[in-house]
């Protein structure tokens, strides 16, 4: 498969049909594994990471879940190929960064993504629709299993999966879901969130910022430790907080309509003023502008058919998937008017704000997800 | 104040993170902030960074001259990169690592999964314990004819996992 097919196809996350899929963005699951006595990619010479690579690649290849997979070594990449994949959550930052001695290989519907010599010798990710982490982990679980008959797996029979950071040791995985939550942060109850999740041993941070800062209203929480817990145990533990936060989002939502719904039409109505007719958007704008957008569809005010182009613009106005669509390198400010005008087009065929259709849903048949209004 | 990492330029990033009720604090000067990835939230734990500050001193404790037979990382190394070199310094630097696998985690035991491989190596090294054990007896019993048997089957078992691993 080659890299022009990957950017034409959005990948099954970004349609948005999993569980809870108006909330929760997307699931992930990431096993890290090493190879016994082999130097850590950090630590490798160039030549120990080729031939670690070249131990590796071929049997992540033949995978069964890998047919039709892109497999692409990391020095065969522009900076700006990388950057996609980056937005996109199928390679790290800090893979982006890798050259030669690296590679990443992912199936074609965008689900399983696998990097070669990234900080470990291989991290294996799955990425679904909405809360899934379950599955996520249930696709991740078996490539393993078919991988370690092939490959000398890195082990201690007390410590478990041996990691390059010491933060990994024992089950080697991060599970995380990117959260959409827009009514915390409007009612400004996002901060106390933030700080019960984590007495628990959970990580909550902004996706891209910090806190009440966190633009596009989209925060990010994972597992914060890996020794001394099943999976299976993390996995539960952490859908059960993310269920929680999910009714704390509805219950925000119901407050900001009930209490402060002029505030809230306002800010729907000021985002697609401004997005229907700016000339210049920076990146952080766009994000935030949007995240009100999509709170307008999930609560009814734009009709649900509207969903999808929103949630492909929030990819496909960062800074890499732009400069890919235009072919050729924008500075930012061609970014922030190339940016512009893409949304513009885009929200030409949507209809204006409709609250009186948020009134009627919101006494309780707003979607199958939310949870009943107590009232 | 000094940057924690580099303590040279003063600091200006300054981050801190409760988890668990417990307070962690870090300071950074603007170069190692980028260079640490506190810029970029996605891939970044506080965690991660005190480890490389904090570990390598609880390493030091250790031994200060240690070095991994396997692939020649040595403390130095771990303080500068807060990443071990490979799977082998888990064994050599355990002594300084136990402590900090036991700040940083919940439990000091994996319970989770494990390859196949190692339930048969497990099993095998059973067995050979309770071998060894009966051996124990026969010996003290003077029945050498049952010793060396075991003696045998000890031997074949040993040369199994030596094959597997």
């Amino acid at each position: 498969m080659k890299f022009s097919n990957v950017i034409a196809t959005g990948g099954e996350w970004l349609r948005g049909e999993g569980p809870h899929h108006q909330i929760v963005i997307s699931s992930r699951v990431r096993l890290a594994r090493n190879l016994r006595h082999r130097p850590f990619p950090g630590w490798a010479k160039k030549l120990e990471r080729t031939q670690i690579l070249e131990l590796i690649k071929p049997r992540v290849e033949e995978l069964p879940e890998m047919q039709d997979s892109f497999s692409e070594m990391l020095q065969d990449l522009s900076a700006l190929e990388k950057q996609v994949l980056v937005e996109r959550h199928l390679i790290s930052r800090e893979h982006a960064a890798k050259s030669v001695g690296s590679a990443v290989v992912m199936n074609r519907r965008q689900t399983l993504s696998i990097m070669v010599n990234e900080e470990d010798h291989l991290r294996m990710q799955s990425i679904r629709s909405g809360l899934q982490l379950k599955n996520a982990f249930k696709l991740v679980d078996k490539v393993d299993s078919t991988l370690e008959g092939k490959l000398d797996f890195a082990y201690d029979s007390r410590l478990g999966y041996l990691t390059a950071c010491p933060t990994n040791v024992g089950t080697g995985m991060r599970a995380s879901a990117m959260l959409h939550l827009p009514g915390l942060v409007l009612s400004e109850m996002i901060n106390q969130v933030i700080q019960a999740v984590n007495k628990i041993g959970l990580a909550v941070r902004g996706l891209y910022g910090e806190g009440t800062e966190a633009m596009g209203n989209l925060f990010q929480i994972s597992n914060q430790t890996t020794l001394g817990e099943k999976e299976e145990e993390i996995i539960s533990r952490l859908s059960k907080v993310i269920e929680t936060i999910i009714e704390k989002e509805h219950d925000a939502r119901q407050m900001l309509i009930q209490k402060k719904s002029n505030t809230l039409w306002d800010q729907i109505g000021r985002a697609y003023g401004v997005l229907t007719f700016a000339h210049a958007m920076t990146s952080k704008e766009a994000l935030n502008l949007l995240s009100i957008i999509k709170l307008g569809v999930d609560l009814g005010a734009f009709p649900e058919d509207r969903r999808l182009p929103i949630d492909e613009l929030f990819i496909d106005t960062q800074p890499a998937h732009l400069q890919k669509s235009s072919q050729q390198k924008l500075n930012a400010e061609e970014r922030d008017e190339l940016r512009a005008r893409i949304i513009r087009d885009r929200l030409r065929v949507f209809p204006k704000p409709d609250i009186s259709k948020v009134a009627r849903e919101s006494a309780g048949n707003g979607s199958a997800s939310a949870p009943q209004n107590n009232e | 104040m000094l940057c924690d990492v580099c303590k040279c330029n003063d600091a200006a990033v300054f981050l801190t993170q409760i988890l668990e009720g417990k307070m962690q604090k870090v300071n950074l000067c603007d170069a190692c902030s980028k260079e640490k990835g506190v810029q970029d939230p996605t891939g970044f734990a506080l965690a991660d960074l005190l480890l490389g500050i904090g570990a390598a001193e609880e390493i030091e404790k250790g031994a200060p001259t240690q070095k991994c037979g396997v692939c020649g990382f040595t403390q130095a190394d771990f303080k500068k990169t807060g990443r071990l070199g490979c799977s082998a310094c888990y064994i050599t630097f355990s002594e300084g690592l136990g402590s900090l696998l036991k700040a940083m985690h919940k439990g000091t035991e994996h319970v989770g999964k494990l390859p196949e491989r190692a339930y048969r190596e497990i099993e095998l090294s059973d067995r050979v314990r309770t071998l060894t054990e009966n051996l124990r007896k026969a010996v003290a019993e003077e029945n050498y004819e049952t010793a060396a048997s075991l003696r045998d089957q000890i031997k074949q078992l040993g040369t199994d996992v030596a094959s597997h691993s």
